[in-house]
């Protein structure tokens, strides 16, 4: 007998008991139910439904989480024996020892993300008595991957009980969010514990504890990882020693999947061609983050602003390397793409994906307690979503109502009766 | 012989729960959002409140006959102030640290939509003795949702009550803090009052559905 067909069978012993739709949901998550929909009505057979969408996306992340966890051990190496001198990717990242890291660290944050997640999905699916909603797989897996990694496994899952409760099921569950969940997460983590999610003890395996033992009196050398952004806010003026190729390949600190800005531009061209996300929302994202950062290249070339600000380190910052360090990339293709907390129509997704970028990169700027400001950038972004569409279709109603207005109605004046249909609809 | 007749009994009761004028008649959020991040401040804004509206409630209602209904708002905002600059006094005197957290939320008592609500409402329509019921009912009701949202904010955000360590010290990392836990400065901002607040609103409506508004 199959796995199918027992799944089906353990799904009919539970059919109207309060426990169904725990037992629905492990049945439909590999494959698709043998039941289909009543007699009579519309019949649409699609492969493509939640379920494949989640997965979709969730495949476009696992280059992104397997690279993180590289990353947590050669960030941790790197900060207690100092980067390698000549760096080669086989011999210096991709090691045993730097995944063993990733797998202490960075697994128990997705376990520990899915489990809480999930069972708060359950528990709401079987008191309101609907089928568990597909709506947390991807959140799930963004989540570790937009933390620090030193976050402690209890404030994550205070913070996915947070998101899931208050950022989800109380408008109504999946699909009826104004804010992205895994943001509302991220959000909750930052404002509650901020000592958590910011400074430069946090970005690196082993810095706090190592900055402990030495308020302990041991006698060791401090380790810091301070993220790239985190350091220009500062304005000290000195030279970065991460380069280019660093930056845009993810061989950088900062929160635990964003750092590799080449894998999530595969994983967005993956999303891209398979039609999951919006091209409108990234490629306008990406305009609005330029733009910003241009214009506050203009301001250091005009000289408008001296080189004692506290803005000028992240205003002189090229514009186009907004793009290749901290969180930006990583919330424009998974974050700002979220097809429920978006824009709908596809002129309000230039607006939409535009602000974005162009708020994230003024919150970098500005504001230096925020150093990294996407993710509230594309909290108000969903905020303002609704009322992008609402006056991209009142437009759209207007310049049809125009076209109206002037058209010819056939047949023409025959009977006077097409006069009276212009007449009403003006 | 029952201390009140039914009909008073439910002018306390019916703002302890289902006409409560912060959860359901939704008045009063402006306060209940600014001083609650701790208890003792919660508890004071309420008795001040209560002070207010009581007093209020019963000058008012035997005032009530004699108050042309053209300047009627003038002469009720008088009462207030009145009896709100008494209370800010007192507090000044007695209390002076806790004044100073209060601030200007002692004086914009005034602006409370609750206050003005029931003068409105009901102590121009009715005697002193049920008008001082309603005042204290209401301001009860509002007192209750007060001091619950106080207590969350300053427990999860402080890890105090009443500026009393109960979770142990965070900085010596004794009682609950040896564990690793950590304070929630989430909940010392404004913000999360709303977050509680909303809390109370949801459990209430899904314990009493016909709380729900249509819409």
């Amino acid at each position: 007998m199959s796995l199918k067909s027992k799944l089906h069978e353990l799904k009919l012993k539970y059919q109207g008991k309060k426990m169904a739709p725990a037992f629905n949901a492990f049945h439909t998550f590999l494959f698709s139910p043998d039941e289909t929909t009543h007699a009579g009505g519309t019949h649409v057979k699609a492969a493509d439904d939640l379920k494949r969408t989640m997965n979709t996306v969730i495949m476009a992340l696992i280059p992104v989480l397997l690279f993180s966890m590289f990353n947590a051990g050669y960030q941790h190496y790197s900060a207690i024996n100092g980067f390698p001198a000549d760096f080669s990717v086989m011999n210096d990242f991709l090691t045993w020892d730097n995944f063993w890291i990733g797998i202490i660290k960075v697994l128990p944050l997705v376990v520990v993300s899915y489990g809480v997640g999930l069972l708060v999905e359950f528990i709401f699916a079987v008191i309101k008595g609907h089928e568990v909603e597909e709506g947390y797989l991807v959140t799930g897996m963004l989540v570790p991957l937009i933390v620090p990694i030193d976050t402690p496994l209890w404030m994550l899952s205070v913070a996915v009980v947070f998101g899931v409760v208050i950022g989800k099921e109380v408008f109504g569950g999946t699909g009826m969010n104004i804010l992205n969940p895994a943001l509302t997460i991220r959000a909750f983590l930052f404002f509650a514990y901020p000592t958590w999610m910011s400074g430069d003890k946090v970005w690196v395996y082993g810095a706090r504890e190592r900055s402990e033992e030495i308020l302990a009196g041991a006698n060791v050398d401090a380790i810091s990882g301070e993220t790239i952004l985190g350091y220009l806010a500062q304005n000290k003026g000195a030279e970065m020693t991460y380069s280019v190729s660093d930056m845009f390949f993810g061989f950088i600190p900062g929160s635990v999947g964003e750092t590799s800005a080449f894998l999530i531009l595969l994983g967005g061209l993956f999303l891209i061609y398979t039609k999951i996300a919006s091209w409108r929302i990234m490629v306008s994202a990406v305009i609005g983050s330029l733009v910003m950062g241009l214009i506050f290249n203009q301001i250091v070339d005009f000289g408008w602003i001296a080189e004692s600000s506290k803005f000028y380190g992240l205003m002189s910052f090229d514009f186009w390397k907004h793009l290749i360090v901290g969180g930006l990339a990583f919330g424009i293709v998974y974050m700002a793409t979220d097809p429920v907390t978006g824009s709908q129509t596809n002129k309000g997704k230039w607006f939409y994906g535009f602000f974005i970028g162009f708020i994230s990169v003024m919150i970098r700027v500005f504001n230096p307690a925020y150093p990294e400001g996407v993710f509230l950038a594309i909290l108000l972004m969903n905020v303002f979503a609704p009322t992008i569409d609402h006056y991209v279709i009142r437009g759209n109603i207007k310049n049809r109502m125009k076209r109206l207005k002037n058209a010819t109605i056939y047949p023409k004046d025959s009977d006077g009766k097409a006069e009276e249909l212009k007449a009403e609809t003006v | 012989m029952a201390l009140l007749s039914k009909k008073d009994t439910n002018l306390i009761k019916d703002p302890l729960a289902d006409n409560n004028p912060i959860t359901i008649q939704v008045l009063g959020i402006c306060s209940a959002l600014a001083i609650t991040a701790e208890l003792k401040a919660s508890v004071v804004m309420a008795v001040s409140v209560m002070f207010v509206l009581g007093a209020g409630n019963v000058v008012i209602s035997l005032m009530r006959n004699i108050i042309p209904s053209k300047i009627r708002i003038i002469v009720q905002l008088i009462v207030v102030a009145t009896l709100v600059i008494i209370v800010d006094q007192v507090l000044k005197a007695y209390a002076y640290e806790l004044s100073k957290t209060l601030a200007v939320f002692v004086g914009l008592i005034i602006t409370n939509c609750i206050i003005m609500g029931r003068f409105e409402a009901f102590a121009l329509a009715n005697g002193p003795w049920r008008s001082f019921l309603d005042g204290i009912g209401n301001s009860l009701g509002y007192g209750i949702i007060l001091v619950i949202v106080g207590f969350f904010r300053e427990l999860l955000g402080s890890g105090t009550l009443f500026g009393y360590p109960v979770l142990g010290d965070p900085i010596t990392k004794t009682g609950l803090y040896a564990t690793g836990y950590e304070n929630n400065g989430f909940m010392i901002i404004p913000p999360a009052a709303l977050i509680v607040v909303g809390i109370i609103i949801w459990v209430q409506r899904s314990r009493n559905p016909a709380l729900v508004e249509e819409n």
